[in-house]
C-alpha cells in the first residue's frame, strides 16, 4: 500500500490497477480498495526485504559522500544521510512518499485559506497570486508545486543537493512552475544574510523533527519573515501514542514512513513549540491536530494534537513592540475632537 | 457481454503500462509544443459543454484550455424555420448545468418545449404508468440537438481568452506519459492533430463519442452490445390542436415507440386557451388528474425529408479515468434511447467532473492526478451503471410476447404507477 516492500509494490504493479477490468464496473472502487490491503498484507510476510532497514542506512553511512553542508545547526547530517537514500523517490505517488502527497490535501488548503482570510485582496482563480512563500526543507517539491500553482512565489531550500535536483528537474516540465519556483541547496542560516526580512510566509512542514537546533531555526525563521508575516509549521508530537503509531506502526509495521526515519527524541509537543515561538517574537494563532488513516491513504483534521499537529504563527510587526494595527488605532484615538462637532 | 469478457481475458495484464507509443525524449520539438492544461478531444454537446464549463469555472481563470473538433466551426446566427430532427430530451438537472454557465437562457431564447406528463404504456395489455411531478412543474425539455449547440457555441465564444477551439482538427495519435516519473520523459500527454501540429496537455478528455479514439488508444476496455435495431426518428404534424405538453411511450415487441411534444405551432392562441380552460373545468370535477387516461393525439402527416434512421446499442467503458485521461459522454457509456437519458448521463458527468476538476485546481493540484480522477470515475459509475442496466433491461423485457414475461411487466408497471413514492425515486434519478 506504501512504501517499503519492493515485492509487495511489484506484485500489485503486475495484478495493475486495473485488474478489476473484468468484473463489474461499479465495484472497482471496492476491488481497487481490497487489492491495496491485499498488498498491505503482503508487506507484512516480507518485512525482511524491506530495502531502507536500519542496518543498511548505518552501513552506508560510512560510504555516502558528503554532499551537503553540515556546519549549520539546524541541519543534522545523521538525518541528511537517510534522505540521501531515497532522493529520488519524492514523485512516486505511490511509493515511499505517499503520506507526504496526500497530506498536501490538508495542508495546503490549511495555508491557502489562512492567507485568504488575513487578506482582503485576493482573485479566486490565482488565491497566492503576489505572496512569496519559503518553503524550508522542501525535498523534492511535494508543497512547493501546489502552492506555486496558486500563484505564489516559491523559494524552495533543502540542503541536500539531490532532492534539489530532483525537485528542479520535476518544475521544468510546467513553464508556469519553472518560472515561479526557485530551488536553492542549502540551510536556513546560510539565506539568512542575503533574504533578510524577504518572505511573506515560511512554510517548514515536517522538518521541525529533523534539525539539531530548534530554538535556532526559529530564529532564523523570525530574520527572515517579513513582519506581520506567517510561519507555518506541521511536525510530531512527543507522545506515548505518537510513539506506537508514529514509530512503531508507522515505521516497523506498516511501511507507512521508511524504517529510520523518525526519532521520538527529537519529536515537538506544541507546548514546547509554542513557547519557543512565543518568546522569540511570534504570536500563535492556531494549532490544529492531523490525523492520517492507513486504510484510505487520507489526512484528516482532528481536536487533540497527540500524533500530529499543524501550527499557525504570525511574526509579531518590527519597529519596537507596536504593531502597524496598535499605531493606528492611538492615531485614531487622537481624533476624537475632530470629530466630536459631526457627531451627533 | 460475455464475448467481451473473454476478449479482456485474453489481452495481457498489461496494468498501468499501455502498448501505445512511449513518451518522447525532451528534444527541443517536444518542448516547443504548446502546454495546456486541459485538452478536450470531440466538439460534440458534451465535449463543448464540459470546454465552457470549465472555461467560466472561476479557479480555471488562469488556466489554458483546448477543445478539439473534427468538423468545421457552424455558424448559428439564425434558427431556421423547419425542425430539426435531432433532438434531445434535457432533464431538469441537465438545464441546471447549462444555466450554470449561461447556455440556457439563449436555448430559452431560441426555440425549446418543456414537457409536464410522461405516460408510458404496454402494447400487449392495458398496464400503464403516467409521471408528472405534483406541483406540475417542467420534468423535461425537448430541444433541437442544433440550438443546443448553437448556446454553447456562444458560450465558448465569450471565454475564448481561456478556451481556445480548434475546428477541422482531428487527432490522429497520443502519446501517453509513463505513469511512473522518469528523468528524461515528458510527463504531459502528446497530441498530434491531422495537420502535423502537436499539442501537450496535463489532463485529456475524452468527448469523442461512442467510436471514442481516446478510449482505444488507451486501450479501455468496453463492454458493448449492439441491438440489431435501428431508430427512426421523423417530424410529425398533429392533426388536432392540443396543448402539447406531454411526451408519450408505448412499448410494442418490435420496439418502443414514442411521441415527443416539440411545438403549438398552427393553433392559435384563442385555441389554446380555450382548451387550457376546458381541461381546469374538468379537473374541477374531477380532481384526481392522474385517473384520467389522456389520450395521445392523431398524426395528421411526417414532414418530408424529416426521416431518419441510426442504429443502437448499448455500451459502458470498464475504466472512465486513467493517468491524465478522463472519459465522458458517450465515450464512457451509450444506452438505449428509450428513457432519454443519453446526453443526460453526458451532461451529469460534465457536473461531477468540474466540481472535482474546480477543487483540484484550486488546492493546486497537478490536473491530471488519479487522485481526484478516481473520485470522479466511483460517484459516475455508481450512477451510471444502475441506469444503463436498467434501462437495458427494459428493453429486453418490453421485446418478448412471452405471456409470462408480459404478466410480470404488466403488474411492475401497475403496481409503480400505484406507488407514488416510488415514482418520484424513479422521476428524481433520472432527471439529476
Amino acid at each position: 500500500m506504501w512504501g517499503g516492500g519492493a515485492a509487495a509494490r511489484a506484485l500489485t504493479r503486475a495484478l495493475g490497477r486495473r485488474r478489476a477490468a473484468g468484473a463489474l464496473p461499479g465495484a472497482a472502487g471496492g476491488l481497487r480498495g481490497t487489492l491495496q490491503n491485499y498488498s498491505w498484507k503482503i508487506q507484512l510476510k516480507s518485512g525482511s526485504t524491506l530495502p531502507v532497514s536500519k542496518t543498511e542506512i548505518k552501513s552506508s553511512m560510512l560510504t555516502v559522500k558528503r554532499l551537503f553542508s553540515t556546519s549549520h545547526p539546524s541541519v543534522d547530517s545523521k538525518e541528511m544521510k537517510k534522505f540521501q537514500l531515497l532522493a529520488h523517490k519524492w514523485w512516486d505517488e505511490e511509493g515511499e512518499y505517499s503520506a507526504l502527497h496526500s497530506m498536501n490535501d490538508i495542508r495546503v488548503p490549511f495555508i491557502r485559506d489562512t492567507l485568504l482570510n488575513m487578506s482582503s485582496n485576493y482573485h479566486l482563480g490565482n488565491p497566492l497570486s503576489g505572496v512569496k512563500i519559503l518553503d524550508v526543507g522542501c525535498g523534492g517539491g511535494l508543497l512547493s508545486e501546489p502552492l506555486g500553482r496558486l500563484g505564489a512565489s516559491v523559494t524552495g531550500i533543502d540542503p541536500l543537493e539531490d532532492n534539489i535536483r530532483t525537485a528542479d528537474q520535476h518544475k521544468s516540465f510546467d513553464p508556469v512552475l519553472a518560472k515561479r519556483i526557485q530551488y536553492k541547496s542549502s540551510s536556513l542560516e546560510e539565506i539568512v544574510e542575503e533574504s533578510m526580512e524577504t518572505f511573506d510566509v515560511i512554510v517548514a512542514s515536517e522538518v521541525v523533527e529533523h534539525v539539531a537546533d530548534l530554538e535556532m531555526f526559529i530564529k532564523c525563521c523570525s530574520q527572515v519573515l517579513k513582519p506581520e508575516g506567517s510561519l507555518f509549521i506541521t511536525t510530531i508530537n512527543k507522545t506515548q501514542l505518537s510513539y506506537v503509531l508514529g514509530i512503531v506502526v508507522a515505521e516497523k509495521i506498516m511501511g507507512i514512513v521508511p524504517e529510520g526515519t523518525h526519532e521520538w527524541e527529537k519529536f515537538v509537543p506544541p507546548e514546547e513549540l509554542e513557547r519557543l515561538l512565543e518568546s522569540n517574537g511570534f504570536s500563535v494563532k492556531t494549532v490544529n491536530g492531523m490525523l492520517y488513516n492507513p486504510l484510505s491513504g487520507s489526512w484528516s483534521w482532528m481536536e487533540s494534537t497527540s500524533i500530529n499537529y499543524a501550527i499557525h504563527a504570525v511574526k509579531s510587526g518590527a519597529r519596537g513592540q507596536s504593531s502597524p494595527t496598535d499605531a493606528l488605532s492611538e492615531l485614531e484615538s487622537e481624533q476624537p475632537s475632530a470629530t466630536a462637532g459631526t457627531a451627533v | 457481454m460475455a464475448v467481451a469478457w473473454g476478449r479482456g481475458r485474453l489481452a495481457p495484464l498489461a496494468g498501468r503500462l499501455r502498448a501505445g507509443s512511449r513518451a518522447p525524449l525532451r528534444s527541443v520539438a517536444a518542448a516547443a509544443a504548446p502546454l495546456y492544461d486541459v485538452v478536450v478531444s470531440g466538439g460534440g454537446m458534451v465535449g463543448s459543454a464540459m470546454a465552457a464549463v470549465l472555461g467560466h469555472d472561476i479557479h480555471f481563470h488562469d488556466k489554458k484550455i483546448a477543445l478539439l473538433e473534427a468538423g468545421p466551426r457552424k455558424e448559428y446566427d439564425h434558427i431556421p424555420d423547419s425542425y430539426s430532427n435531432r433532438v434531445s430530451s434535457i432533464s431538469p438537472g441537465s438545464a441546471t448545468l447549462l444555466s450554470s454557465f449561461g447556455a440556457w437562457d439563449h436555448v430559452c431564447s431560441l426555440r425549446l418545449k418543456p414537457f409536464r406528463r410522461m405516460q408510458v404504456w404496454d402494447a400487449c395489455s392495458e398496464a400503464m404508468i403516467v409521471f408528472e411531478k405534483d406541483d406540475l412543474e417542467d420534468m423535461g425539455y425537448i430541444v433541437e440537438n442544433d440550438v443546443i449547440m448553437s448556446a454553447l457555441t456562444k458560450q465558448l465564444d465569450a471565454v475564448a481568452d481561456r478556451v481556445e477551439v480548434f475546428y477541422r482538427s482531428r487527432a490522429v495519435g497520443y502519446t501517453w506519459p509513463l505513469p511512473s516519473h522518469s528523468c528524461d520523459t515528458s510527463p504531459w500527454v502528446q497530441i498530434e492533430l491531422a495537420d502535423g501540429r502537436r499539442l501537450q496537455t496535463k489532463l485529456l478528455i475524452g468527448a469523442d463519442g461512442h467510436n471514442s479514439a481516446v478510449r482505444k488508444e488507451a486501450e479501455i476496455k468496453n463492454i458493448e452490445h449492439r441491438y440489431d435495431q435501428s431508430a427512426v426518428v421523423a417530424t410529425l404534424h398533429l392533426s388536432e390542436a392540443t396543448d402539447n405538453n406531454v411526451a408519450w411511450q408505448r412499448f410494442l415487441p418490435t420496439g418502443p415507440i414514442a411521441l415527443l411534444p416539440w411545438s403549438n405551432v398552427n393553433h392559435s392562441d384563442f385555441i389554446d386557451t380555450a382548451g387550457a380552460m376546458f381541461r381546469s373545468a374538468i379537473s374541477l370535477l374531477k380532481p384526481s388528474g392522474t385517473a384520467v387516461r389522456q389520450l395521445p393525439p392523431s398524426v395528421a402527416k411526417v414532414d418530408p425529408g424529416s426521416r431518419a434512421m441510426f442504429p443502437l446499442g448499448m455500451g459502458h467503458a470498464t475504466e472512465y479515468v486513467q493517468h491524465r485521461v478522463a472519459l465522458i459522454g458517450d465515450a464512457a457509456h451509450r444506452v438505449h434511447p428509450l428513457a432519454g437519458q443519453g446526453v443526460n448521463l453526458g451532461f451529469g458527468d460534465i457536473a461531477c467532473l468540474a466540481h472535482h476538476l474546480s477543487a483540484a485546481a484550486f488546492n493546486g493540484s497537478d490536473l491530471g492526478s488519479l487522485k481526484h480522477l478516481l473520485k470522479f470515475e466511483t460517484e459516475r459509475q455508481r450512477h451510471n451503471v444502475s441506469l444503463i442496466a436498467a434501462v437495458d433491461l427494459l428493453k429486453r423485457l418490453y421485446s418478448t410476447r412471452l405471456a409470462p414475461l408480459v404478466l410480470l411487466r404488466t403488474w411492475g408497471l401497475q403496481a409503480t404507477n400505484a406507488l407514488p413514492p416510488v415514482k418520484e425515486q424513479i422521476m428524481a434519478f433520472a432527471s439529476k
